[in-house]
């Protein structure tokens, strides 16, 4: 069995006051590119910790490639490889010799596996002789890649990779991913709801549970509300104004538009539109648009 | 002049032969909403560190709340509130020592800190938690409490670098709620953020590329003026088109 089956996880800190993780099980598949999505203190490091083998689960079992996370721990490390969110390699050390370093820990060298990261290296080749510690954000954040994927590794984890990092770079960033997903698994975790739709599958996570877990298009074929974008002159009053409305149940800020859904759940907008004539707005524009992720994710938060 | 809270003239910041900050010029209005854009290395981090005083300038003119960047620092640090990335809270004291602390560093009063200590917890509805250490509270508590106060001398400006980042969908929509209570209140806001959505919730952006300013307007005239849908495709077209990489 190849890919990752994940059963019945929990994992709680300070003796058990801190539930980080709840009944979590699911299964991602070979050659899979998957997404954890969710905010800060959702439980995406805790569970990468312990399907790298790094933490013990208080309960629940797990495998990677077919490899159980306790029995065969020292197996798992051979063939993964893991980006931390935090920038882990060694600073004093320069590019070059970073990624020696841990070709050399897998008994490999750059040269053996450099088909699998020459797309991404040849772009830190001019700065190989720099130390880590000096690179960019975005230079750091390739290099940590390429020591990740140096021994050719059958599943790839990446924790929050594209944190802090602007639009333009995370675009690349999963650029790479695309192409790499040609030749392993990759488990990827984000807070961006946005990068959801670039994964196969995906699971919402949030506070330890899982929400949803599917593909981008199923989980905003799910969503059961009629969704209304609206915009008037005055958005910062307008969204008081619509949270007022008893037939409003839910108001979000979305870009230049709100995006609002009602209890009865009508598909007219002539309704909305006349409640919020009332309120004294101008330039009133409604339409029935289709749910984002973040959207979802919201509804989804708001029902547990 | 009086209704310009930042002035800036050909405000230049160099590091060497690096230029970090290329002769920028522009300006916010009171009670206004700022957005600050750029993509990692792009300068908006070091042109906001010369704005609250951190770094001094290479060279160039600035005036923030009515005060000289080079003469009147003290003053200015006076005038401005600040939220760093993520949360400027003590997690190990509690909310209220934190409120003290905060108070304290802002030059309020005894007086002044133990009327606006108890006004503070009655608004956040934490009157019950003022013992509570801060890393027990959820999330968004956090959030507001922090954003509290950067703003609880009442600065003319508030800088807010990242406020919202790795914060849950629903909590970084209640935080820009907070911002534009404050924005009603005649606090001026000035925020970095790397979520496109909410450079739309601004009265008015810049786009900074390679150490220059490349774009800034309202968003709905920026969009008209790139023939854009969103900011994020205005955004990716000038970023796109950056010369350098370095951060």
């Amino acid at each position: 069995m190849s890919g990752i089956q994940i059963h019945q996880i929990n994992k709680s800190f300070n003796k058990g006051k801190v539930q980080a993780l709840t009944d979590i099980s699911f299964n991602v598949q070979p050659g899979e590119l998957f997404g954890l999505i969710g905010p800060d203190g959702a439980g995406k490091t805790t569970l990468f910790r312990i399907l790298t083998t790094l933490w013990l689960a208080d309960s629940g079992t797990a495998s990677v490639n077919g490899l159980d996370v306790i029995k065969q721990y020292a197996d798992i490390r051979k063939i993964i490889g893991y980006m931390p969110g935090k920038f882990s390699l060694y600073q004093d050390l320069t590019v070059e010799e970073n990624l020696q370093f841990f070709a050399t820990l897998f008994h490999t060298s750059i040269e053996k596996n450099y088909d699998l990261i020459k797309d991404i290296y040849i772009q830190l080749e001019p700065f190989k002789a720099r130390k880590a510690g000096k690179l960019s954000g975005g230079m750091k954040q390739k290099l940590a890649l390429c020591c990740a994927l140096i021994h050719k590794p059958k599943v790839l984890f990446l924790d929050e990779p594209t944190t802090g990092v602007d639009p333009v770079s995370r675009k690349e960033f999963w650029e790479m991913l695309k192409r790499l997903q040609k030749e392993l698994t990759i488990v990827v975790s984000t807070p961006y709801m946005d990068e959801a739709n670039l994964c196969d599958r995906i699971a919402l996570i949030q506070k330890g549970h899982i929400l949803q877990i599917d593909k981008p298009s199923a989980i905003i074929n799910a969503f059961d509300k009629t969704l209304f974008a609206v915009k008037t002159s005055n958005m910062h009053k307008l969204i008081s104004d619509v949270r007022d409305l008893t037939e409003v149940n839910s108001c979000f800020g979305f870009g230049d538009y709100l995006h609002v859904t009602t209890n009865n759940n009508s598909t007219d907008e002539n309704h909305l539109i006349a409640a919020i004539t009332a309120k004294q707005h101008t330039d009133i524009e409604v339409k029935i648009i289709q749910p984002e992720i973040e959207d979802c994710f919201m509804a989804l938060m708001e029902k547990e | 002049m009086a209704d310009k809270v930042i002035i800036t003239e050909n405000l230049t910041k160099k590091f060497g032969d690096f230029t970090a900050v290329d002769g920028i010029s522009f300006h916010v209005n009171k009670g206004e909403i700022f957005g600050f854009l750029g993509a990692n290395g792009a300068g908006k981090t070091t042109a906001m560190k010369m704005l609250i005083g951190i770094w001094e300038p290479t060279s160039g003119k600035a005036e923030v709340a009515g005060y000289d960047i080079y003469r009147d620092m003290e003053n200015i640090k006076k005038s401005i509130g600040y939220m760093s990335q993520r949360f400027s809270l003590y997690e190990d004291i509690p909310v209220i020592e934190n409120i003290r602390f905060f108070g304290g560093i802002y030059g309020l009063s005894r007086a002044e800190i133990k009327e606006k200590s108890a006004a503070l917890l009655h608004k956040l509805n934490l009157t019950g938690e003022s013992k509570t250490l801060v890393s027990a509270l959820p999330l968004g508590w956090k959030q507001k409490l922090a954003f509290s106060l950067a703003i609880i001398h009442q600065p003319k400006i508030v800088f807010l670098d990242e406020p919202t980042g790795g914060v849950d969908p629903i909590t970084r929509r209640k935080f820009w709620e907070l911002i534009y209570d404050a924005a009603n209140e005649g606090v001026t806001v000035f925020v970095t953020t790397h979520y496109m959505d909410e450079a739309e919730y601004c009265d008015r952006i810049s786009i900074m590329v390679d150490g220059r300013i490349a774009a800034l307007d309202s968003p709905a005239a920026l969009k008209k003026q790139f023939n854009a849908e969103n900011i994020d495709q205005i955004f990716t077209h000038l970023a796109r088109g950056a010369k350098r990489t370095a951060d």
